[in-house]
């Protein structure tokens, strides 16, 4: 068991440096605050490849396009709007892990708040209910009327 | 006692309450079964978003041509005032989906469609045996070995397909290859919209 764990433990540690080693060393900017500013950008992209991946995840070839194209811009001293837009103008909405809200994107992005609601009112009505009914639930017996219960029984 | 309490017999609204997580499992697989058969019938393509360039011009761009094609190279100025609408299509000599969708082109090419191709991401000797092989069904082709043109485009992969009408406007985007179905489906009706 112990065995088990240590080996687990051992894949765990190999498998982070292959996640974070995706795109080459040789792709980042010299510069440690425009590259920074790269990444976030970059995964804010959606790779239309892999599709569930943002570009700086994504080891895709458009994905490194694109990775390029980005840090390209930013060297040249382009705003994010700047970068974003270029993308955006040539992929579309769905390019963007983060949709705009829109009329088409308003139920996505209203979700949360209509589960949370919605499980909100449930627990409410259940809880009404619950009250409702332990209202008309009998009262217990008084003192009196169990000692009166207890004389009908004996006496028949 | 005719009296139910009411831990022992639910009342029949609450009772059908029961039923709802049942109610929504079997939605969900409904509709997760129709989502399988559209993707095995072509109905449904999750990968089917509409291109951005939808009712625009095509970027502005200069391809040089293919050494030893013998055809001209592309640029944005050989799309505008179409005398019909033209077929712009994405290929590569390294993609299987290219070679699959070939005759379809060289069909399309028979019927009179004129077609120009962009090698993306290509050798140009590459992308030369490739219509050796194959026969080259393209007017004019365009070389982009960067791939940077292409994303002007918007372009996802290869092979992808574009219309763009006599006034030079992207009407419709194909990213995959080309079919029968697709040619009688979408694009014949297309040609014939725009011509």
């Amino acid at each position: 068991m112990a065995k088990a764990r240590w080996i687990l433990l051992l894949c765990l540690l190999l498998a982070t440096p292959a996640l974070a080693a995706i795109g080459d060393p040789a792709e980042r900017l010299q510069d440690p605050t425009l590259e920074a500013r790269a990444e976030a950008l970059g995964r804010e992209l959606r790779c239309m490849v892999c599709q569930n991946q943002s570009i700086e995840d994504s080891d895709a070839d458009l994905a490194r396009d694109l990775r390029r194209i980005v840090r390209e811009k930013i060297t040249a001293g382009a705003s994010d709007e700047q970068v974003m837009r270029f993308v955006h103008d040539r992929y579309g909405d769905f390019v963007l892990l983060r949709p705009p809200v829109r009329a088409a994107t308003i139920i996505l992005w209203a979700m949360p708040a209509i589960a949370l609601g919605g499980g909100m009112l449930m627990i409410l009505a259940m809880r009404r209910r619950a009250a409702a009914r332990a209202a008309m639930e009998p009262a217990a017996l008084s003192a009196e009327e169990r000692a009166r219960l207890d004389r009908l029984a004996r006496d028949g | 006692m005719s009296e139910a309490t009411p831990a022992s017999a639910p009342a029949p609204r609450r009772r059908g309450l029961l039923l709802l997580p049942l109610g929504v499992a079997v939605a969900a697989g409904a509709g997760f079964l129709g989502m399988l058969r559209g993707l095995q019938t072509g109905d449904y393509d999750p990968k089917g978003v509409p291109s951005a360039l939808l009712g625009k011009p095509p970027p502005e761009f200069t391809l040089a041509p293919l050494e030893g094609a013998e055809r001209p190279g592309l640029a944005s100025a050989d799309l505008k005032g179409l005398a019909r609408p033209v077929l712009v299509n994405f290929f590569a000599s390294w993609c299987a989906p290219c070679v699959a969708e070939h005759p379809f082109l060289v069909k399309l090419q028979r019927q009179g469609v004129p077609l120009l191709g962009v090698a993306y991401k290509d050798k140009p000797a590459d992308s030369l045996a490739f219509l050796k092989r194959y026969g080259n069904p393209y007017q004019r082709i365009g070389v982009d070995q960067p791939g940077r043109v292409a994303i002007d485009w918007g372009l996802y992969g290869v092979p992808e397909t574009y219309l763009i009408d006599r006034t030079g406007v992207i009407r419709w985007r194909w990213a995959g290859p080309l079919t029968e179905e697709v040619l009688q489906k979408d694009l014949e009706p297309l040609l014939k919209r725009w011509a």
